[in-house]
């Protein structure tokens, strides 16, 4: 649905993003992840034709988006991350507005402006001002906006910025049940979202794509070892050089708290009975024992704190162990 | 409803939930009502002067009376009609719903247009008010009828012309104050042509400054003369400050 192969976009001497390249299948909901200033709203802005592109091309629902923008946009339903609203219209006003843009009239307006009013929860205030509205109800005027033609494809800048907790698992939902039918990026800098409406996720720092792959195998990917923390009652002084005789252990560390271990062990292998059993024997009074996976969020930090990435399939260097404890 | 009439409706509603085109129309009613009343007046004291040195009195309301009135007005506009466009491009950028326009599937000549279009109807609407004087004027007293129209089919062309200019000026920035003294100072520039154009004489030089000022187009059509010359003045300079706004936009999303 969409595909964008290698699109470079300068501001004379700043490149802000650089040769990226990405595809969205039909129905599918990507996040795009990265710190602020990272070009997901370059990229975003290149595939709604609002700028074009230096280099490379992009195109949406097989159209162009340099050779047929008026194609791509009836296509595109785009939130920017401002809300666009018009704060001297009423929400009905506005919708109407939108909808005639976009050449709808008649019944069809209506009941396509009736459809996000209700989806939207904004029937208590569609006949107000959207100057006074909150932030949270503008940016659902503005979600309303993006939807109103049914569009095949969803671009979403931050859709759940300024928006409560409870709204924002509204909104969450709502893209959730949006997928299959509608193809969705979203653009966010909140890792459990992405974790939690995405099928797969790009991650973009400093203008490039530094690592694109489902939130489960981007952790997988990036994990070089099984990671196992272990907290012994009263260890022995032989109880280091014991751990590392445990067959697959790659290393041991130990941190801060007496009693408490970090195992590096070799990938796909699982140590943790070996080593359960180890310490029952021994007598260390084992007190606690787990595999410790990496969260999104530490491959976030670490795919972004790092410029190599993930690009040239080289792992990246491994979390400081301490820095799992917590 | 095409998508162009859609953004006429949805500019007419923002200009009407502003106060903005109150507050200049009541500035624009005012003068020019206070203006006509003044001609009106002064054109009655000239009357008793002349019925008092020769005993009768013929006078002339098309020169007292309205040449004086559509002159003044000319200035009138120079003024006000920067203060309407102003907003129209500038307020899109600033309050960032100019990404949403120009993502929407419509064309940018149509927002151009869209947005021309309604601030004319403003324009006109106000003209239209003015409208009232000569009615009330051909009540009391004789006129030509044919110069009045032929000066209000010359407002209506400068005020197209200037609004025009006036939309450029918009798209330009996004600080709506820079953008009514931009069209302000443009329209100045424009006027001030036919001085230098004078000023060169009757050289072709001369005369080409003096046929870029709107001035003397304005002035033919006032008199009563229709000039086809004059006509595709107003109607390039028109077609052209919309050419170049529908310019500057595109460009806007190249920055």
């Amino acid at each position: 649905m969409i595909e964008v192969q290698q699109i470079t976009k300068r501001y004379g001497q700043h490149t802000a993003i650089d040769r990226v390249s990405f595809s969205v299948a039909k129905g599918e909901v990507l996040a795009f992840l990265g710190p602020n200033g990272a070009g997901k709203t370059t990229t975003m802005r290149i595939l709604t034709c609002f700028i074009p592109a230096t280099e490379g091309a992009a195109r949406v629902a097989g159209f162009d988006c340099a050779d047929q923008p008026l194609e791509v946009k009836r296509r595109i339903g785009y939130l920017p991350e401002t809300p666009p609203v018009y704060q001297e219209l009423t929400v009905t006003e506005y919708l109407r507005f939108v909808g005639r843009l976009r050449g709808q009239s008649g019944k069809v307006l209506t009941s396509s402006m009736q459809r996000e009013i209700e989806r939207l929860g904004l029937g208590t205030v569609q006949y107000r001002l959207i100057g006074n509205l909150s932030r949270g109800y503008r940016q659902r005027v503005g979600l309303a906006q993006a939807l109103l033609h049914d569009p095949q494809v969803l671009i979403l800048d931050e859709p759940t910025v300024g928006l409560d907790p409870k709204q924002i698992i509204e909104i969450r939902e709502l893209i959730k049940n949006l997928a299959g039918s509608h193809s969705v990026i979203l653009s966010t800098h909140i890792l459990p979202e992405a974790t939690a409406v995405c099928q797969r996720v790009v991650i973009i720092s400093g203008g490039r794509i530094v690592a694109e792959d489902t939130p489960e195998q981007l952790s997988a990917r990036l994990r070089q070892s099984e990671k196992i923390s272990l907290t012994l009652k009263s260890p022995a002084a032989d109880t280091d050089s014991l751990l590392r005789a445990v067959q697959g252990v790659q290393n041991v560390f130990t941190s801060g708290a007496p009693g408490t271990y970090f195992l590096e062990c070799e990938l796909g292998r699982d140590a943790r009975e070996e080593v359960a059993r180890l310490a029952v024997t021994s007598g260390w009074g084992l007190l606690e024992l787990k595999a410790i996976s990496m969260t999104l969020e530490d491959v976030f930090l670490q795919l972004t704190r790092d410029e190599t990435g993930l690009a040239q399939d080289s792992m990246v260097a491994p979390a400081e162990p301490a820095g799992q404890s917590a | 409803m095409t998508p162009v009439q859609a953004i006429i409706a949805k500019e007419l509603r923002s200009y009407f939930v502003s106060p903005v085109v109150y507050v200049v129309g009541s500035v624009f009613l005012l003068i020019v009502g206070l203006l006509a009343y003044l001609y009106v007046v002064f054109a009655g004291a000239q009357a008793i002067q002349l019925m008092q040195m020769q005993g009768s009195a013929q006078i002339n309301l098309n020169d007292l009376v309205f040449r004086n009135l559509f002159s003044s007005i000319r200035f009138i506009l120079l003024i006000i009609l920067p203060i309407l466009t102003m907003r129209l491009f500038a307020e899109e950028r600033k309050l960032r719903t100019f990404e949403f326009l120009l993502t929407s599937p419509i064309g940018i000549n149509e927002i151009v247009v869209g947005k021309f279009m309604s601030v004319f109807l403003v324009f006109l609407g106000l003209l239209g008010l003015t409208g009232l004087m000569p009615l009330v004027l051909a009540l009391f007293s004789d006129f030509d009828w044919y110069p009045v129209l032929t000066g209000y089919l010359g407002l209506v062309l400068l005020g197209a012309l200037f609004l025009s200019v006036g939309v450029l000026a918009s798209a330009l920035t996004e600080n709506q104050i820079v953008a009514a003294f931009v069209s302000f100072g443009l329209l100045l520039v424009l006027w001030l042509l036919a001085g230098v154009g004078s000023l060169l004489g009757e050289t072709a030089a001369g005369q080409a400054v003096s046929y870029l000022s709107f001035m003397e187009h304005y002035d033919h059509l006032v008199r009563g003369l229709i000039d086809m010359k004059d006509l595709v003045y107003f109607f390039s300079g028109l077609a052209l400050m919309l050419f170049l706004s529908h310019r500057v936009v595109d460009s806007a999303r190249w920055k």
